[in-house]
């Protein structure tokens, strides 16, 4: 974890393919962050990359979307050759990547044939086709936590979001999570969420940044550091959140499994 | 009219009677027009009943992801000065409602058919339609239809299985242009659609669409723009025949490019210019969409924005800033239950207005507004957003308010002020 800044220098975030990997208002990550940091008085430089140009790595934050198959593979190939998404993982810089965007961060994803490819293996998961209608719906997080690049676990309370996946995510050993699943999916075993030290995944659209100011602040605090993060008026956040809850827990949009999903454990 | 009945297989004389019978009681229990489920009843008698239908007439399919209502009714419009023509013009768009419209028609009425974007092959295939028009494909309804370039694929599939004489298509949509390309004899639009954020990724080979002025090319395939017949300015149309000069009635540039999609839909169909171009300037409204009405005691103006191809155009038609907006959001089965695609429209764009969101997602939209830095308060209701836009300074006595719903919040307001048919 890079040491935190002082307020008047540049936060740089970089929104990755989003002609690709944008199919779900993910874009709304970026507006999302720099938002937060410019009511804070934090200059922000925001860049977005189209697919087949090139990719800085000096960022402080990326934010890789969700996608259709085709592009996902596209994208996939194109951050392979590039490099610049690894080396500026593991030189600390935050990473934020949603659905499409989780799966092909992890070590392996199938494409459109179904076909398993490699993926960046900057998160420790593999993601598998499970026979089962796509999870559609409101997903809904018991109190999440997450684990900072500094080993500390940092609660978030729930995480509320939209989710639109057929792949299932199967974290590995070294990686965490954000916690229990209350409603919906989640990455499919009873949990939600990926994460590898200042690398984040996740099944949340909503986008999940609007929906969670909470997991907003805490990226940004790994760049920034707590003293920055100064108080905002998110009364319309909480005011949807509450809406949210209550759908989620209405199962107004739950995502449906057969019984024979249930029989299997899937 | 002249009926049609008596040269219909009697299944399908039968098949109408009972749908008529049944939209007649569901109408009568104040079910809605009962247009749908009059035609589903219909089809449970006779499932050829499209077929049937449709035989020995000319039929046009319109299908796209926005502009179908509109172009269809535009079309109607400009063939109508010249031949009888039968048209869903209601929006009800799949085979139910579709079959449901043509019960009634004469026998040598043309057939205009807004069709579902996912209904296409299905109604191509039962009616082999001699000319199919399609305007464009964008994300809609994510959660609930396929993802956009299987609709693509879906529709390049059945123009090569049933072949139509003409298809009129959108230059300028690459996905539009990969469909139809296959077609053997296909009307190219310019419609300067620069709504490019679905067209990225090349649905031919996975490559990349490269944007450059007015044309476009993938980076890695030989999938292009391809030379138009047609192409939309500010007031005209211009075509390899002369320029055609319009005043519609319908506001927008976007009316503009509806227009000339029928305009090339009634050229194929031999109508004389002159004739279209009197009917798609008599055009005032479509279903709702842009009606001047009063809502709760209140002057409104209807407009329809679903999506963000089409919030993209109708930001462009709201009334000068800083007059005050409603705008509302469901997210109902007909919308699609995730409203995340309000984080892809600029609503940056309405800096200098003031908001007022309603609808069942409001609170969605509100977060969005904030993030845009737009001011704005959120209302339970439409008539209590209404209050509310009318009482604030910049609100000019007297003037319509214009509501900015998306399609099931739009359709509420449209039933309240009467507008079903």
């Amino acid at each position: 974890m890079s040491t935190p800044r002082p307020t008047e220098s540049m936060v740089r975030i970089c929104s990755l393919y989003p002609d690709l990997l944008g199919t779900y208002g993910d874009g709304g990550n970026a507006t999302v962050l720099a938002q937060r940091l410019r009511w804070r008085d934090i200059n922000v430089d925001l860049v977005s990359i189209d697919a087949g140009r090139s990719v800085p790595d000096s960022c402080d934050l990326y934010l890789v979307g969700g996608g259709e198959d085709g592009p996902q593979t596209r994208a996939t190939q194109e951050l392979q050759t590039s490099g610049a998404l690894r080396r500026a993982a593991n030189n600390g810089a935050v990473v934020f990547a949603v659905c499409a965007g989780m799966q092909i961060l992890g070590e392996r994803f199938p494409d459109m044939d179904g076909v398993d490819r490699a993926g960046l293996g900057l998160l420790d998961c593999v993601t598998v086709r499970v026979d089962r209608p796509r999870a559609v719906g409101e997903l809904l997080t018991h109190d999440a936590a997450v684990t900072a690049p500094d080993g500390t676990v940092r609660p978030l309370g729930t995480l509320t979001g939209f989710e639109n996946h057929a792949g299932r995510t199967i974290p590995g050993a070294s990686a965490t999570t954000f916690g229990r699943v209350e409603i919906g999916e989640g990455n499919g075993d009873g949990t939600e969420g990926v994460i590898n030290g200042s690398v984040v995944g996740t099944y949340l659209h909503g986008p999940a940044l609007a929906r969670n100011p909470a997991l907003a602040d805490e990226l940004l605090r790994w760049i920034i550091g707590d003293a920055a993060l100064t108080p905002l008026d998110d009364s319309d956040v909480d005011a949807l959140r509450a809406d949210r809850h209550l759908a989620a827990r209405a199962h107004e949009l739950a995502p449906q499994r057969s019984w024979r999903d249930r029989l299997r454990g899937s | 009219m002249p009926s049609r009945s008596t040269s219909l297989p009697i299944r399908s004389r039968l098949a109408v009677g009972v749908g008529r019978l049944v939209a007649a009681s569901s109408k009568a229990v104040h079910l809605g027009s009962g247009s749908v489920i009059g035609g589903r009843a219909a089809l449970v008698v006779n499932p050829q009943l499209l077929r049937d239908l449709t035989a020995g007439r000319d039929v046009v399919i319109v299908s796209a992801t926005n502009g179908k209502t509109t172009t269809t009714r535009l079309i109607a419009a400009a063939l109508a000065g010249d031949r009888a023509v039968v048209s869903n013009s209601m929006g009800a768009n799949m085979t139910a409602g579709i079959v449901a419209a043509l019960g009634g028609a004469a026998a040598n009425a043309t057939a205009v058919l807004e069709v579902d974007e996912r209904w296409v092959a299905g109604v191509l295939r039962a009616t082999s339609a001699g000319t199919v028009v399609l305007l464009n494909l964008s994300r809609d309804q994510l959660d609930r239809t396929q993802e956009v370039r299987k609709l693509a694929e879906a529709w390049r599939t059945c123009l090569t299985a049933t072949p139509p004489t003409t298809v009129i298509a959108n230059a300028d949509d690459p996905l539009v242009v990969w469909a139809a390309q296959v077609a053997p004899h296909v009307i190219w639009v310019a419609t300067g659609q620069d709504w490019r954020a679905d067209a990225a990724g090349c649905p031919q080979c996975a490559g990349r669409i490269s944007f450059t002025g007015a044309t476009w090319r993938c980076t890695d395939c030989e999938l292009a723009r391809p030379e138009p017949a047609m192409s939309v300015e500010d007031s005209a149309i211009a075509t390899d025949a002369g320029r055609v000069p319009l005043s519609m009635r319908l506001p927008g540039r976007v009316n503009i490019v509806n227009a000339a999609f029928a305009l090339a839909t009634a050229r194929s169909l031999a109508v004389p210019d002159d004739i279209a171009v009197a009917g798609l300037q008599s055009v005032e409204e479509v279903a709702g969409r842009y009606r001047v009405t009063s809502l709760a005691g209140r002057p409104v103006r209807l407009l329809l924005a679903k999506n963000p191809a089409g919030w993209h155009e109708a930001i462009e038609l709201l009334a000068d800033p800083p007059a005050p907006v409603v705008v509302s959001i469901n997210a109902r089965i007909a919308d699609g239950h995730d409203p995340s695609w309000l984080w892809d429209v600029d609503f940056e764009r309405l800096r200098s207005r003031f908001v007022v969101a309603t609808g069942e997602r409001r609170h969605d939209l509100a977060v969005r507004l904030r993030y845009a830095d737009v001011e704005h308060v959120t209302a339970d209701t439409i008539d209590e957003a209404l209050r509310v836009a009318m009482g604030r300074p910049a609100y000019i006595a007297g003037r319509p308010v214009d509501i900015a719903a998306n399609y099931t919040a739009f359709q509420e307001y449209f039933e309240r002020v009467g507008g079903s048919q």
